[in-house]
């Protein structure tokens, strides 16, 4: 048993080394997130030449000054030197001006809410966290589909988020960034794959019970693959009237995926709009 | 397990209450119960066998001593330890087995595993790191600054006991009804009664609400300790560094915890009395909640964290043998992280869609909080630079803490990245990182105090074998258990998942419970030492008979270990920063003063333990809506109060030959002491301790 | 306690006056740090009242209801208490039993009618269809409102039973202390009245 432990442990910290690239944030099939993944990369690379220096400092010193090497250099009044207070404040300084510098640009070339530039047709989803399932409005489709998501691949898509109930994180890991999901509130987030697959799509923010199970499936296919799933969506012939919409704010944990085949093109709008909360408190 | 969101109609006389909020029949909790009430009914027979009511009464729970009350304040913690750390365990172990394919699921339901992630952390920030922190404090602070107790004595007693209601109150939540499953900050709107309609975040609220009301109380009472009961002669300028940073964090508490206050009472106001403030519908603002949460939450961390530095400070200055390394500069970074803290609560919801601008200004305004910080390292490192470094174990936690903090400040840093928040935020990268820091940077911080000041409070010292085992445990144990979490974060896993679906995560699941094995090995290793080193206290190598173990350098160690009530027969005058130093330096150490003063102290109060503990039928009472309970609560605490009130026999002096004949004893002891100094004045640069033994 | 003051002026001076001394020095610092935290309180409830101030929720506004007149009366009265107090603490200062005493009830008299007219306020609001759960909007305002409130209540029982010590003790240090106390906030409290005549009223009515 233990041997076994031994060995899955170092099995683990080899795949850590070797697999960095395999993680799914320095792995991105997203433009935004292949950018980010690169960001977390390059500044923990900056940080490390400091970082690496002050802990083998912070080991080696106290070896090297230990009581029984009696280093002849011992001198108890020393406290002060201004040579090493200069560099004590000037190397964090440094090294915080760089990031500071990355930040600045970064936060606004890599803004979830910037639009996204490609020479194909942007299209606009909207999304609405409920308990505890994903409902995917298509206004210009007008179909919906709760659990699952597809677009195709290359093409800037705009999400609109909101929430029918708490608050939850819109979040597809291997694409890019997540925003918030509030009731009566809009949230904008723009994502543009660059490679084909079906990816994990989560709430990123704790919302309750069901929260675990608060997943769907991010299709992203070719253009005539997208096509097709449509097809299958219309398929079902379901209509989300406000019976079946009443149906889908019940509590359910682990929903299944359900085809909407035709909506209200208004419909995420009233959802917003039947909050009277902070956004439409001056109506 | 138990569910309370179905009791609509609170009866008159037991509201909420009845016999099916007690989970008799959970397979884990009731053992815990049975265990805790057998427990607890062993205790009380064993004190009333020993006849020990009077004497717990008369010198613990109606002292208004600091030294005593910071005792409790540990005690309290450390209890409070062992069960966060179960809630960790159970944890751990939980998300070990549950890939849902091959385990089912773990075996926690997610009304279970949810209390306990949030029960986690409210226990580990506010019932055991602040604790450990305050209690600590309690006992140092007054004897660095040659106080003979802090400014307002009884308002420590009541904060001591306000804090140990919120724990009994938290501890109640397991056995009776359930506690919050909202996570340990409570998001609205999902703590609003709408979707939290049980009792578990009316426990959250009462808990930290009286708790919270004690902090701020502590915050008044040790900033007016320490601007206004410095012994003559200390300077701000000459303050301990220590000092300096119970004095920062309490400007901290001061400042934030009314806000907490507020919120917290808002929240109150929503969920018993339908207003609107955090609800999604008639004009609330859900989004208000997570300012106010984090503009308390954030400073709350530099709070914990400051103590933990000027603890690291003193430790390294003493067991280096040498002056503290810029002790100028580590003041000004004090200061700095101190108003910087406030500028920074926004990093905590970058994803909340504020806007480049927003987002950009907050991520910076957190790295800078990295420049501070940064020198407050180098320092460390250089107040060891030519040395003559004592590796003891309190110094191994201060290099365990030099390394572990450093790589959480990188990944803090990281974090404060708002590009990179998009994808780590809530990621298991961020509670990877938050551990990296409280336990890297605080809790070791603590720890390194605790062994460095055990033998101050109770007069003996921690087995250094045992405590270094324990650093080591700890240390490995923290990497085990959170590089595999670090590595999940990468990969896209979220945090607080009841289960996982990914077949990738099983195995840094497992390593991680590998760490939380080691981590109990190193609670347990301390327990034992608390334990064993009590039970010895007398015997040599343990007991400290000088009241100075560590040859030290500041005013605490210049009195009997444990120090006596009056803490000092006559405060000396302070010409320097390590005023003992100075002393040892000019041979005047532990002379005897031409005469002694009669000493002003205040009495021992009932009023701390009994308008403190008369707020936990208040809060009960809230808790299950049984308003007789809250009427009858109100009216005893203001009865109380106004007995005290008119109350004229507060205080008494202990008269010269009283003082005389104790500190008589005291310099007795340390006769061979003064002579030494006296004679080596001059050359005690030289002077290694190592030979004095 | 002489043990903490080796300053060499003090050292002639009796024990237990500079003891009293000292005490004073260190409540009414204690003190200021209370009050500082509860100006933080405030200053959260006003920032709430800030951002909930246009969430109306399609219900009842403030500008429909605000009665300047009658808030300005309202402050007239706490204003002039803040005055009176100051009376009752030259008397206090002269050590004038009687002159305290007078100029104390007026103070208690002027924060009870204000109390009043608060309490009329909120029953003639809440007649008119806005309670507190009407809106974020009325939330918002009566907790800030009803704080500041409260305050004055604590303000008007603590005034009360320092009249019982007076009675008993006279002019003691410890009475002293508490009076001065007392003072602090009953002028603490006319400030934030203030702010709230200004941010709340104000606004409200314009």
């Amino acid at each position: 048993m233990k041997k076994k432990l031994f060995q899955s442990t170092m099995v683990f910290s080899l795949a850590l080394l070797l697999s960095g690239c395999d993680l799914v944030l320095f792995d991105s099939s997203g433009v935004t997130g292949k950018q980010i993944g690169d960001t977390i990369l390059l500044t923990m690379g900056l940080m490390l030449i400091v970082v690496i220096p002050t802990i083998l400092m912070s080991i080696w010193i106290p070896y090297k000054y230990h009581t029984s090497k009696k280093d002849e250099s011992y001198d108890p009044e020393w406290e002060h030197s201004s040579k090493i207070e200069f560099f004590a404040w000037g190397v964090p300084v440094v090294i915080i001006v760089v990031l500071a510098t990355i930040t600045y640009i970064t936060s606004y070339s890599l803004d979830p809410r910037k639009e996204l530039v490609s020479d194909k047709k942007p299209m606009t989803i909207q999304v609405v966290a409920m308990d505890w399932k994903w409902l995917f409005l298509f206004p210009e489709e007008k179909i919906a589909v709760v659990n699952e998501v597809s677009f195709p691949v290359d093409t800037p898509v705009e999400f609109l988020v909101t929430s029918q109930s708490t608050m939850n994180s819109f979040y597809i890991p291997k694409l890019g960034g997540q925003i918030y999901a509030m009731a009566g509130m809009e949230n904008r987030m723009n994502l543009m794959a660059h490679e084909e697959g079906e990816f994990r799509g989560i709430s990123s923010n704790y919302s309750g019970f069901g929260f675990s199970g608060m997943r769907f499936k991010a299709k992203v296919t070719s253009e005539e693959g997208f096509e097709e799933w449509k097809a299958g969506v219309r398929a079902s012939g379901q209509v989300l009237t406000d019976a079946e919409y009443d149906r889908l704010t019940e509590k359910t944990r682990d929903h299944e995926v359900e085809y909407f085949s035709s909506i209200n093109p208004l419909q995420f709008k009233n959802i917003i709009e039947s909050f009277t909360g902070a956004q439409n408190g001056s109506n | 397990m138990v569910q309370t969101d179905l009791i609509k109609d609170p009866h008159v006389l037991t509201g909420k209450l009845h016999w099916g909020v007690i989970p008799f029949h959970d397979p884990v909790v009731a053992p815990v119960m049975f265990a805790a009430i057998f427990g607890g009914l062993l205790l009380v027979a064993f004190v009333t066998y020993k006849k020990m009511w009077g004497y717990l009464w008369n010198e613990w729970f109606t002292s208004v001593d600091h030294k005593k009350i910071g005792i409790m304040y540990c005690i309290a913690a450390l209890v409070m330890l062992v069960r966060g750390f179960s809630d960790a365990i159970l944890m751990r172990t939980h998300q070990a087995l549950s890939l849902s394919d091959e385990f089912g699921e773990g075996f926690l339901p997610p009304e279970h595993y949810d209390q306990i992630f949030t029960a986690h952390g409210v226990i580990m920030i506010f019932f055991v790191a602040t604790p450990l922190m305050v209690g600590i404090m309690n006992v140092v602070m007054p004897l660095q600054i040659g106080a003979r107790d802090v400014a307002f004595p009884f308002l420590n007693s009541l904060s001591f006991y306000l804090f140990l209601v919120g724990v009994l109150l938290i501890n109640l939540s397991l056995f009776v009804g359930e506690f919050a499953a909202t996570g340990w900050l409570a998001y609205t709107p999902l703590s609003g009664i709408e979707f939290s309609p049980g009792v578990g975040v009316d426990y959250w609220i009462w808990a930290l609400q009286i708790s919270g009301i004690g902090t701020t109380l502590t915050a008044v009472n040790f900033v007016a300790t320490i601007l206004k009961m410095r012994a003559p002669g200390m300077t701000m300028w000459k303050m301990p560094v220590f000092t300096w940073t119970t004095f920062c964090a309490n400007i901290i508490a001061l400042v934030i915890f009314p806000i907490l206050t507020v919120a917290i009472a808002q929240l109150t106001l929503d969920r018993y009395f339908d207003f609107n403030f955090f609800t999604n519908d008639d004009g609330g603002n859900q989004m208000m909640w997570v300012n106010l949460v984090w503009a308390w939450g954030h400073p709350e961390v530099y709070f914990l964290v400051l103590p933990a530095f000027g603890m690291i400070s003193e430790v390294t200055a003493t067991f280096s043998r040498k002056r503290l390394f810029g002790y100028v500069s580590l003041v000004w970074a004090t200061i700095a992280i101190t108003i910087l803290s406030f500028l920074v609560w926004l990093h905590h919801f970058f994803t909340m869609g504020s806007g480049a601008s927003v987002n950009a200004f907050f991520g910076i305004m957190t790295m800078i909080i990295g420049i501070p910080t940064g020198v407050k390292l180098y320092n460390w490192i250089f107040t060891m630079y030519k040395g003559r470094v004592e590796l003891s174990a309190s110094m191994w936690w201060v290099i365990a803490m030099l390394v572990t903090f450093t790589v959480g400040g990188m990944t803090g840093v990281m974090l404060s990245i708002p590009a990179n928040d998009f994808v780590l935020h809530n990621s298991m990268f961020v509670p990877a990182h938050f551990h990296n820091v409280l336990i890297g940077g605080a809790v070791y911080g603590f720890f390194a105090g605790f062994t460095y000041w055990f033998p101050k409070a109770t007069g003996a010292k921690l087995n250094e074998t045992l405590g270094k085992w324990s650093v080591a445990l700890w240390f490995f144990g923290y990497f085990f258990a959170w590089v595999p979490l670090y590595y999940t974060g990468f990969d896209g896993m979220t945090r607080r998942l009841q289960y996982i679906d990914n077949p990738e995560w099983q195995l840094p699941m497992y390593v991680a419970l590998i760490g939380v094995a080691m981590l109990a090995a190193g609670i347990a290793a301390q327990i034992a030492n608390i334990v064993i080193t009590i039970y010895k206290r007398n015997e040599p190598g343990y007991k400290d008979v000088t009241g100075d173990p560590w040859d030290g350098h500041t005013l605490e160690w210049y009195t009997t270990s444990p120090p006596q009530f009056y803490n000092f027969g006559d405060v000396p005058y302070i010409n320097d920063r390590d005023p003992l130093l100075d002393m040892k330096q000019k041979g005047t150490a532990y002379k005897r003063p031409e005469k002694y003063e009669r000493i002003h102290m205040p009495k021992n109060s009932w009023a701390g333990p009994v308008i403190g503990l008369l707020t936990l039928p208040l809060g009960f009472g809230f808790v299950w809506h049984i308003w007789w309970m809250v009427y009858v609560s109100v009216a005893a605490i203001f009865a109380a109060w106004v007995k005290l009130n008119f109350e004229r026999d507060k205080d008494y002096y202990v008269e010269v030959p009283e003082v005389e004949e104790i500190e008589g004893q005291f310099l007795k002891s340390n006769e061979g002491r003064h002579y030494y100094f006296e004679q080596h004045a001059k050359h005690y640069k030289k002077w290694k301790p190592s030979d004095q033994k | 306690m002489t043990a903490l003051t080796n300053d060499h002026d003090l050292h002639d001076h009796d024990d237990h006056h500079h003891h009293e001394a000292e005490a004073a020095d260190r409540y009414m610092f204690g003190f200021w740090l209370y009050i500082i935290s509860d100006c933080l309180l405030f200053a959260t409830l006003f920032a709430t009242y800030a951002v909930m101030g246009q969430n109306f929720n399609n219900e009842i506004t403030p500008y429909e209801l605000f009665d300047l007149g009658f808030v300005a009366v309202e402050t007239a009265l706490l204003l002039l208490s803040s005055f009176t107090f100051g009376m009752a603490m030259l008397g206090a200062n002269a050590e004038n039993m009687a002159k305290m005493k007078f100029w104390l009830i007026v103070t208690a008299l002027l924060g009870l009618s204000f109390l009043g007219m608060e309490i009329y306020e909120f029953v003639h609001f809440s007649h008119e269809g806005a309670t507190p759960q009407t809106s974020g909007y009325w939330t918002s305002f009566y907790s800030l409102v009803a704080t500041h409130g409260l305050h004055v209540t604590a303000g008007l029982i603590w005034m009360f039973f320092l009249f019982i010590h007076f009675n008993r003790d006279g002019f003691t240090n410890a009475n002293k202390i508490r009076l001065a106390c007392l003072s602090l906030f009953w002028h603490f409290l006319d400030i934030i009245w203030i702010c709230v005549f200004s941010f709340v009223y104000l606004r409200g009515a314009m």
